[in-house]
């Protein structure tokens, strides 16, 4: 299941590729708009278009406020080996991962149409 | 000529009065999910009827029928169920029954309708009629550290007996729960069947329930005529040797992909479906298809087999031809596919583009598109023949 042998390892090698991106600036506001459907939309499917949680967890702020952004960064990344949760670094990089995660605790914006 | 007048007058005032009588065998609804609403479709007009809105969070909503195809009963994701009256168009009846729900079944004889729940976790069976609350069944099982959990239930099913089929996502178990006595559930479980059943189905004749898995290959078999013998592992080892693909969407087993004789299922993490013999049971085929399959469904006759796909692939279908066991049709239909229904003999396919707000009509012999309705943001698509089968 695992795609790599050692989840800290990988961390440090994708470190080690990006090593400006996790301060790098937001992404630009069409990047932004994708990405917030991306979430809405195809994380959904598992944690709800509210993001309340379904077969996977609640992304909620008071859910994942307690948890370092560091790790919440290589879950969207990396995804969680032994669970469902897959690895969405063929869809985004580092720094767009990084704005994911501050949204998702300072409360994830809603779509706009 | 006065009292001809006066009975012709009546017939107008009377045909005002109440609406143009119609079955509903021909209609549907389609789940828009993002405005919490249901567009009440004609399959034979192919055209919206009419909406009706209030029904809360219906991200991944599933809907079932009353058995005289007149109600759909339609579970949200908030935990909602709401009944709609498909002919006035309009909520019959709405309760919060959980915190979060992803679907649900009538009962054989169509007096129960059930509700699996992830939070929390456990199944729920309803009065039809009121939607009072008959019997509550939590999904308690004990975790490896002897704390007592409840799982998050998948995979619902009606089955023959007026019994519920599911699974048991956490806890790796497949239970029946017979409902003849609607206050009184009787449940047998059968536990160890697999690491992580993810849906389930049963085969068009009620017999067969199958759980897929998503923690390790294969898929667990229960013989409901044979209960005794417990739950079997069925293509242990079709992944053998070969990596998996990560998995954007977890596939979904209803549908009933069964055709002569034979079941599709869906690779776990490839692009494959799984073609099983329903006799042995065992693997004659895989189809390789563009995507990782999320449904993988028969055309009523069984000559047809239409199949979606999971992000990033989730732009096209298609068709795999059951007497040549190959793809034979590739469709665009549009951005997002997320649902594909048959009209009730499957000469049409109307199938949902999430992100290009349609529903898009195929015909399934020339392959010729149809129609094309707005509908924002629509997802599932659910018939009213869905009433009749087993299943659902």
């Amino acid at each position: 299941m695992a795609r790599f042998p050692d989840r800290a390892l990988a961390a440090l090698f994708l470190c080690l590729l990006a090593p400006a991106a996790a301060s790098a600036a937001d992404p630009s506001p069409e990047r932004m708009r994708e990405l917030v459907r991306m979430v809405r939309q195809d994380c959904g499917s598992c944690h709800g278009l509210t993001l309340k949680g379904g077969l996977g967890p609640p992304l909620l702020p008071e859910t994942l406020r307690e948890k370092p952004a560091e790790s919440l960064r290589y879950t969207v990344l990396l995804g969680r080996p032994g669970t469902p949760m897959p690895p969405w670094n063929a869809f985004m990089n580092e720094a767009e991962a990084d704005w994911i995660v501050r949204q998702l605790i300072q409360g994830f914006p809603e779509e706009t149409r | 000529m006065k009292s001809l007048l006066t009975v012709l007058a009546a017939l107008l005032l009377s045909a005002c009065a109440s609406p143009v009588l119609r079955g509903t065998g021909d209609l549907g609804i389609v789940i828009e999910r993002a405005t919490g609403s249901v567009a009440v479709v004609d399959s034979s007009a192919k055209s919206i009827l009419g909406r009706v809105e209030g029904l809360g969070d219906l991200s991944h909503a599933s809907a079932v029928y009353s058995r005289d195809g007149r109600y759909a009963y339609v579970f949200g994701r908030d935990g909602g169920l709401t009944k709609v009256d498909i002919l006035e168009r309009r909520i019959a009846k709405r309760i919060i029954q959980a915190g979060n729900s992803i679907g649900g079944a009538v009962s054989q004889d169509g007096r129960l309708v059930a509700a699996q729940n992830y939070q929390p976790g456990g199944v729920k069976v309803f009065d039809a009629e009121t939607l009072e609350l008959l019997a509550d069944i939590p999904a308690a099982f004990e975790a490896g550290n002897g704390v007592r959990q409840f799982s998050k239930v998948v995979g619902l099913a009606d089955v023959p007996g007026n019994k519920f089929a599911y699974a048991l996502f956490d806890a790796g178990e497949i239970w029946i729960a017979d409902l003849s006595q609607p206050r009184e559930p009787k449940v047998t479980k059968f536990r160890n069947i697999g690491n992580q059943p993810y849906d389930g189905l049963v085969t068009p004749n009620g017999r067969h329930y199958i759980a897929g898995l998503f923690g390790e290959d294969g898929l667990a078999l229960v013989d409901l005529w044979k209960p005794e013998q417990g739950a079997k592992k069925i293509l242990a080892n079709y992944g053998k040797g070969t990596e998996k693909l990560p998995v954007f969407k977890m596939p979904h087993l209803r549908g009933w992909a069964v055709a002569g004789g034979r079941a599709y299922l869906p690779a776990i993490g490839k692009h494959e479906v799984l073609v099983v013999d329903t006799t042995t049971w065992q693997e004659v085929g895989r189809i390789p298809v563009k995507g990782q399959p999320v449904f993988v469904m028969a055309r009523p006759d069984g000559r047809q087999v239409w199949v979606n796909f999971a992000f990033p692939d989730y732009g096209q279908v298609q068709v795999i031809d059951t007497l040549e066991q190959k793809v034979v049709q590739t469709l665009a239909p549009g951005k997002a596919v997320l649902h594909m229904e048959f009209t009730p003999r499957g000469e049409h396919v109307w199938i949902s583009a999430r992100d290009d707000n349609r529903v898009v009509v195929y015909d399934t012999a020339s392959f010729a598109r149809l129609a094309e309705l707005p509908v924002q943001n629509p997802s599932g698509i659910f018939f009213t023949s869905r009433a009749a089968r087993i299943g659902f």
